[in-house]
């Protein structure tokens, strides 16, 4: 098939270019104004290929599939579907492409979602592969950066936490390569660090520290990642990390006045429930703006503007 | 060249792959799918010494020639070596060698969470980011793997 000809897929937010993602995001701010319905997909089938179990992620995009007009189709986790009767990725999307157009795959090994695309004759979404990315994600945070802030430029961010398997940190750190950051503070423990290759494609410099402390004073946008435990070893190492990681009102102390927090959610322990009130928690609306965001990415994979 | 250097006798039709890293010889095989069954008659001279490097490894085949995607190939595990075509007793020409930029099946992913390793229809693919030193990414999954690695794969 000729370039122009192949379908359009989202598998790394390096996939878009700066038009593109302001595109998504004016779109998301039009759907909201119209309440977030619309009917311009509607005859449309819209395959959500959850192998791995979600419940945010997934229902935040069966809204906004619902929300276009269209209707969805699919499954979530492996068990009780024919992957589990020992059907390959391949067969999967095969059959999936042949009942709808268009598939949003989740899948706890990384690489799924390209290997998805080059398969599939109907646009990809890559919902979240293993260790590697989770693009929608990325246009979420950054969508709300630019909610709250009125731009992304120039500001400085702060990313907290797992950098070494979280993909929702990838796909984001990829995403501000379209944006021209300030600083862009990296804060984990040493055996968490973000790893070469993601580095590597970064256009801008990073900082990269194990403490908190010496940077949040300087922060404009604090994005918090859960530390789990499967990753340590040692039970005990586990809990000294935790703590010298966990947002509490101390530290937004720290933070600047017009400073924000943000998180991918769900969050367990890492930011302290007391931050829930401060001026500076935004990751619940955060997660409000998911549905109009989503809307938007998969029009515009249909055809872009209207 | 003296016959001293030759270490086996002449061949007539066939492929010398000289200037082989020392012990790597048999990853050179590997590359080019020789394991002896398919019957050619195969010399491999290894350790020896070299003006050009300290000791090398050299691989002559009787019998069968070395195309372009074979000698890129082999610039992975050795980036020196020179391949030489043989006719009628004489080199008649040389392979121009680079590195590939994609390599595809011949590698693993080392990322056992990596699609790859997961789905008997997802073969590996592998796009070189440096040539010296050289670093291959996987396509599906990104992780780097280095001129150690590859070797000891193919090994
Ligand atoms: N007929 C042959 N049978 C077996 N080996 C041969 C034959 N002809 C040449 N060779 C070997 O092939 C290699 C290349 O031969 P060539 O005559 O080009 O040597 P050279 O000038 O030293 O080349 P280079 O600069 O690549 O080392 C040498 O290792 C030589 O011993
Ligand atoms: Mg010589
Ligand atoms: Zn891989």
């Amino acid at each position: 098939m000729p370039r122009a000809l192949l379908p359009k897929h989202i598998i790394s937010s390096l996939d878009l270019d700066r038009r593109e993602v302001d595109t998504i995001f004016d779109m998301a701010d039009e759907y909201e104004k119209k309440g977030r319905v619309s009917k311009e997909l509607s005859g449309k089938v819209i395959a959500l290929a959850f192998f791995e179990p979600s419940t945010r992620t997934k229902n935040s995009f069966e809204s906004a599939v619902k929300r276009l007009g269209a209707s969805t189709i699919g499954f979530s986790s492996s068990e009780g579907t024919s992957v589990e009767k020992g059907e390959t990725i391949a067969d999967t999307v095969r059959m999936l492409e042949g009942y709808s157009d268009m598939i949003i795959i989740r899948h706890k090994f990384d690489g799924t979602a390209k290997f998805a695309s080059e398969v599939s004759h109907v646009p990809i979404i890559n919902a979240g592969d293993g260790k590697h990315e989770h693009p929608t994600q990325s246009i979420i945070d950054l969508y709300t950066v630019r909610k709250i802030k009125g731009h992304i430029e120039g500001l400085n961010f702060c990313v907290l936490g797992d950098l070494k398997y979280g993909r929702a940190v990838n796909s984001l750190l990829r995403l501000l390569t379209k944006f021209k950051p300030g600083k862009v503070f990296l804060v984990s423990p040493q055996q968490l660090k973000l790893r070469e290759e993601v580095k590597s494609t970064l256009n801008y410099p990073v900082i990269e520290t194990s403490s908190l402390q010496d940077v949040i004073g300087e922060t404009d946008v604090l994005y918090v990642t859960r530390i789990q435990k499967e990753r340590f070893a040692d039970e005990v190492e586990f809990e000294k990390v935790k703590e010298s990681y966990k947002v509490d009102l101390k530290a937004v102390e720290m933070m600047k006045r017009d400073s924000i927090i943000l998180h991918p959610l769900p969050r367990v322990n890492e930011i302290d429930r007391k931050v829930d009130k401060t001026p500076q928690a935004k990751y619940f609306y955060q997660a409000s703006l998911g549905v109009q965001v989503r809307m938007a990415i998969i029009k515009y994979l249909f055809g872009g503007l209207k | 060249m003296s016959d001293k250097e030759l270490l086996v006798t002449k061949i007539r039709e066939g492929t010398v792959i000289d200037h082989i890293p020392a012990g790597r010889a048999l990853a050179v095989l590997r590359v080019l799918g020789i394991n002896g069954s398919e019957g050619y008659r195969v010399a491999l001279v290894m350790n020896v010494e070299s003006k050009k490097m300290v000791r090398k490894d050299i691989v002559k085949i009787s019998g069968r020639t070395v195309d372009e995607k074979e000698s890129n190939l082999i610039t992975l595990i050795a980036p020196n070596a020179t391949i030489n075509i043989i006719k009628d007793y004489d080199v008649t020409k040389k392979m121009k060698m680079k590195v590939p930029s994609v390599i595809e099946g011949l590698l693993r992913c080392p990322n056992p969470s990596c699609i790859t390793n997961n789905d008997p229809e997802a073969f590996t693919n592998f796009l070189t980011v440096s040539e010296s030193p050289l670093l291959l990414k996987c396509s599906y999954c990104e992780t780097i793997i280095d001129e150690m690695q590859v070797v000891k794969q193919v090994l």
